[in-house]
């Protein structure tokens, strides 16, 4: 008898630790299904009074009785500047995992920690770095000289060279993406298979050889899974931006040049989301921008997410069987 | 098994240390390596070898597995450069320069050097085509008749030309592991190596697959320089005109084939061949 | 027809001799690389001489523990920012730890499932998620509901970006414990519950603090879901209903302010935070540099997971 109530006790307990563990780990679906709703709910009053067109205006006043808001500048704005910090952050970590991924472990490790240590760097301390020490450097070596060289022709060097602007903000992007970019190409170059390098030595080539024919081709999916995920890093980063990108509003947000400021959809929030009345349909159109900053995000992670792991099942997978 | 273990000390002279019968003059070695010795973190997993491969012959390396011929075999072509805590001595002459100098990249030597490996290793994105012309591209060549002529030449030595010739664009993941095999060697074959090192080619294919790569085997030596790792004698017996027999990371014998097989001078080579163990 | 050895000579003497160059190409990538490296060093050297070299100025006993003085007067202190932050982050992990943990033992021990393919990539996902979006959230399901910015709604957000780095450390940290310690704990008939808690959690428990520590000094850095939930004080801690300061709060409206003392005290305030979260990181890495067994390689796999 004793025994059976043991058992059944057991059972029991173990039935509440398991629906326990079971509702923990559903935690996470239920916030984000709530958080689409809630963003969805409490945006509602923008889509209501300007529709789509919230999509594609341009308009910005907050002005009572004149209020319009219009998000376009503010996704062109994330769009641009993380378009830029691809361009720049993507090259250089994959030229990073080359490195690291290659190197003697003695050496690779130490350069390895240094650069995932880009990533503990608070992004506050990027845009103080940013605002204070590196927007004064960029501004006088690089964007004055462009500028008096090319500002009069090329329209993207024109606009008054302040530091302030969409490239001081795209460059500090890149350098915040390139500890998650290179970290991830690092593991993904590391996965392909020894006796992949090993046909591309065999048929005399060099280490960069090697890598075009073995590596690449291998890992070009978790590659680009990689750079898809450090623009996702890209599009939700705020505070560094916020302090760099010279904060336009409306017309005045959309770029327009390199040297030109603009606003990008994480820092118009973080810029007005305390001083806006929940009364009014400021807050609606500012959580409206959220929520199109969230849908951006998810599809870009899920693609991320879906090209990455599909790499890493590749790696266990038969291709040498 | 303690009767089996050999006393390094007890051979260093190298008795074997060239295939008999040492006596014809005009036989031009190919490669030579000289008091080989390769260490995984401080252990040693070949010990003080010395061969001399004879141009234009069949070399075969039997043993028991764990005996250190694929080592042996990969130090022929620099295979142990990625290798971590691989370190290797001595020295491996390819037409009297040292493939280990310091003054030359492998790169040179390599290009002389083809390989195919125990596993096939195609390069899983790349069409047919394209893997067995992937040495050629390297190396400069780029006219697309001199490929093609390559290509249909290379696929026809590794047998493998009648069942892909229609799909040469087809991508090289989708063959069967005995075709990709094949592919593997017809990729060794099309950088006109003059040396060939096989380790243990036949392991994934059929044995019709492994006769005809015998053949092969057969007809390269007409023209070139073939070390083979294999663990099966009756394909030493086949192939072959010498044969080294490893024990523990030691050379213990190595003659001409049919003299090891039939008349070994040393008392594992004789239990190794006769079946004792393996 | 030429004889096939007549036509591999034929073949060999089509072979280009551009070994040299070919080095010469691989030597300049090999140089190209590695500058890669050197370009994203300097960057993190140039914040971390810059905010010693000018917080140090700043730091003194009064910057410490006063609060801020009147705006431009370059007096006071963050001794608020500072007890501000370490509330947050205390409180966060008191919400976020248990529901990680929970979660990486869903996912590691009942975690063969479509629902915990489903929830682990999710997971993966929300932990890339805007972090100012979780900040509207926990603006608009507490700060919104109370009618007052609130301590609360601040370690919520925060929470829920601890949370799913803590569930993954912890699901691959379980899962590095050999299923034979389970199989015994079963033998001896223990219960599941006792099982995980006592013979699993106490055999992946280094690799589980890695996890916690990493999230602590990921959520120390975050700004930006703070501004809408505790705005931001100049006084110390009164209550957990109302507005609190924190340090990168307190850096971001320094930096805002034109007056050079204002820059400086941001600094002042920059090399605190720096320390507190690279202390973290370094912390890890030498506790680990120093354990000799195979869990190394997999714990700093888990870093990676958590940098991603």
């Amino acid at each position: 008898m004793t025994k059976v109530t043991l058992n059944k006790k057991r059972v029991i307990s173990d039935k509440v630790f398991k629906i326990g563990a079971t509702v923990a780990g559903t935690y996470v679906l239920v916030v984000v299904v709530l958080m689409a709703f809630q963003l969805i709910s409490e945006s509602y009053p923008i889509w209501e009074e300007e529709g789509l067109s919230f999509i594609t205006k341009t308009d910005w006043n907050a002005v009572e009785d004149r209020e319009s808001f219009g998000a376009l500048p503010y996704i062109l704005g994330t769009l641009t500047t993380s378009a830029i910090a691809m361009a720049i952050g993507v090259p250089l970590s994959i030229g990073i995992a080359m490195f690291i991924s290659d190197a003697p472990a003695k050496i690779g490790g130490p350069l390895g920690f240094l650069v995932e240590l880009l990533a503990a760097v608070p992004s506050v301390i990027y845009g103080l770095w940013g605002l204070f020490v590196f927007r004064i450097y960029f501004r006088d070596w690089i964007e004055t000289p462009l500028h008096n060289a090319f500002g009069d022709n090329i329209w993207l060097f024109s606009g008054n060279p302040y530091g302030l602007d969409i490239i001081t903000a795209s460059v500090i992007l890149a350098i915040m993406i390139i500890p998650t970019v290179s970290a991830v190409s690092r593991e993904i170059m590391k996965a392909v298979p020894q006796q992949q390098k090993e046909a591309a030595y065999m048929l005399g080539a060099t280490k960069w050889e090697m890598f075009k024919l073995a590596i690449f081709p291998y890992s070009k999916t978790g590659l680009i899974g990689a750079s898809i995920l450090g623009l996702g890093r890209a599009v939700g980063e705020t505070m560094a931006v916020t302090m760099l990108i010279g904060n336009a509003t409306g017309i005045g947000a959309i770029p327009s040049s390199l040297f030109g400021p603009s606003q990008t959809m994480s820092s118009i929030i973080a810029n007005e989301f305390v001083e806006a009345s929940p009364a009014s349909i400021h807050m609606p159109a500012l959580i409206g921008v959220g929520l199109i900053l969230l849908l951006i995000a998810i599809v870009i992670n899920v693609i991320a997410h879906l090209l990455v792991t599909r790499m890493l099942k590749i790696k266990e997978g038969a291709i040498n069987n | 098994m303690t009767a089996l273990t050999t006393n390094p000390t007890s051979m260093e002279a190298h008795p074997f240390a060239s295939p008999e019968p040492s006596s014809t003059i005009d036989t031009k070695y190919k490669m030579i390596a000289e008091n080989v010795t390769v260490s995984y973190g401080g252990i040693d997993a070949v010990k003080n070898v010395t061969m001399k491969f004879k141009e234009k012959s069949v070399t075969a390396l039997i043993g028991p597995s764990g005996c250190g011929k694929t080592t042996f075999l990969r130090c022929l072509n620099r295979m142990h450069d990625m290798t971590k805590n691989a370190k290797v001595t001595g020295k491996v002459l390819i037409d009297n320069t040292d493939l280990y100098s310091k003054e030359i990249d492998p790169i040179y030597h390599r290009r002389k050097v083809g390989m195919v490996f125990q596993k096939p290793n195609p390069f899983p994105t790349m069409s047919i085509y394209d893997n067995v012309t992937a040495g050629l591209r390297l190396n400069g060549v780029r006219d697309k008749k001199i490929l093609d002529e390559i290509v249909e030449d290379s696929l026809k030595m590794a047998y493998l030309w009648d069942e892909v010739k229609n799909d040469l664009k087809k991508s090289a993941i989708e063959l069967s592991g005995g075709q990709q095999q094949r592919l593997c060697i017809a990729r060794a074959l099309a950088i006109q190596p003059e040396v060939l090192l096989m380790d243990e080619p036949a392991s994934a294919l059929d044995p019709i697959a492994t006769q005809k790569i015998e053949e092969t085997i057969t007809e390269l030596k007409n023209d070139y320089t073939i070390i083979i790792v294999t663990h099966n004698m009756q394909q030493a017996i086949r192939v072959s005109d010498y044969t080294g027999f490893m024990y523990l990371g030691d050379l213990i014998e190595f003659r001409e084939t049919k003299k090891l097989f039939t008349d070994p001078k040393n008392e594992l080579t004789a239990k190794y061949v006769q079946g004792h163990f393996g | 027809m030429n004889s096939i050895q007549q036509r591999r000579q034929e073949y060999r003497s089509l072979f280009k001799q551009n070994v040299a160059k070919r080095l010469l190409v691989d030597k300049a990538v090999k140089i190209i690389v590695f500058t890669c490296v050197i370009v994203a060093i300097i960057p993190l050297g140039s914040i971390l001489v810059e905010v010693f070299k000018n917080g140090i100025t700043a730091i003194s006993i009064e910057f410490l523990t006063e609060t801020p003085g009147s705006i431009g007067s370059g007096e006071g202190g963050i001794g608020p920012a500072i007890q501000g932050t370490l509330i947050i982050i205390g409180l966060s992990s008191l919400i976020g730890v248990p529901i990680g943990v929970m979660s990486g033992i869903f996912l590691s021990e009942y975690g063969d499932n479509t629902l915990a393919r489903f929830v682990r990539f999710f997971n993966d996902v929300f932990m890339e998620f805007p972090s100012i979006i979780l900040g509207i959230f926990a603006f608009l399901i507490i700060v919104l509901v109370l009618g007052h910015f609130s301590v609360w709604a601040g370690a919520f957000a925060l929470s829920l970006i601890m949370f799913p780095i803590v569930a993954r450390t912890t699901e691959e940290s379980l899962k590095m414990v050999p299923m034979t310690y389970r199989e015994a704990g079963t033998a001896l008939g223990l219960k599941k519950w006792v099982i995980t808690f006592r013979i699993v959690i106490s055999a992946a428990k280094s690799g589980m603090v890695t996890g916690i520590m990493l999230s602590v000094s990921r959520i120390g850095g975050e700004t930006a879901p703070l501004i809408m939930t505790i705005l931001g004080s100049s006084q110390f801690f009164s209550s957990l209903d109302t507005p609190m300061d924190a340090l990168p709060l307190r850096i971001w409206r320094l930096s805002l302010l034109p007056y050079d003392s204002a820059q400086l005290q941001g600094w002042g305030a920059a090399l605190v935070l720096i320390m507190i979260i690279l202390g973290i990181n370094l912390g890890i890495k030498y506790y680990f540099m120093n354990k000799k067994n195979g869990f190394f390689g997999q714990l700093i796999k888990q870093r990676r997971n958590v940098t991603k």
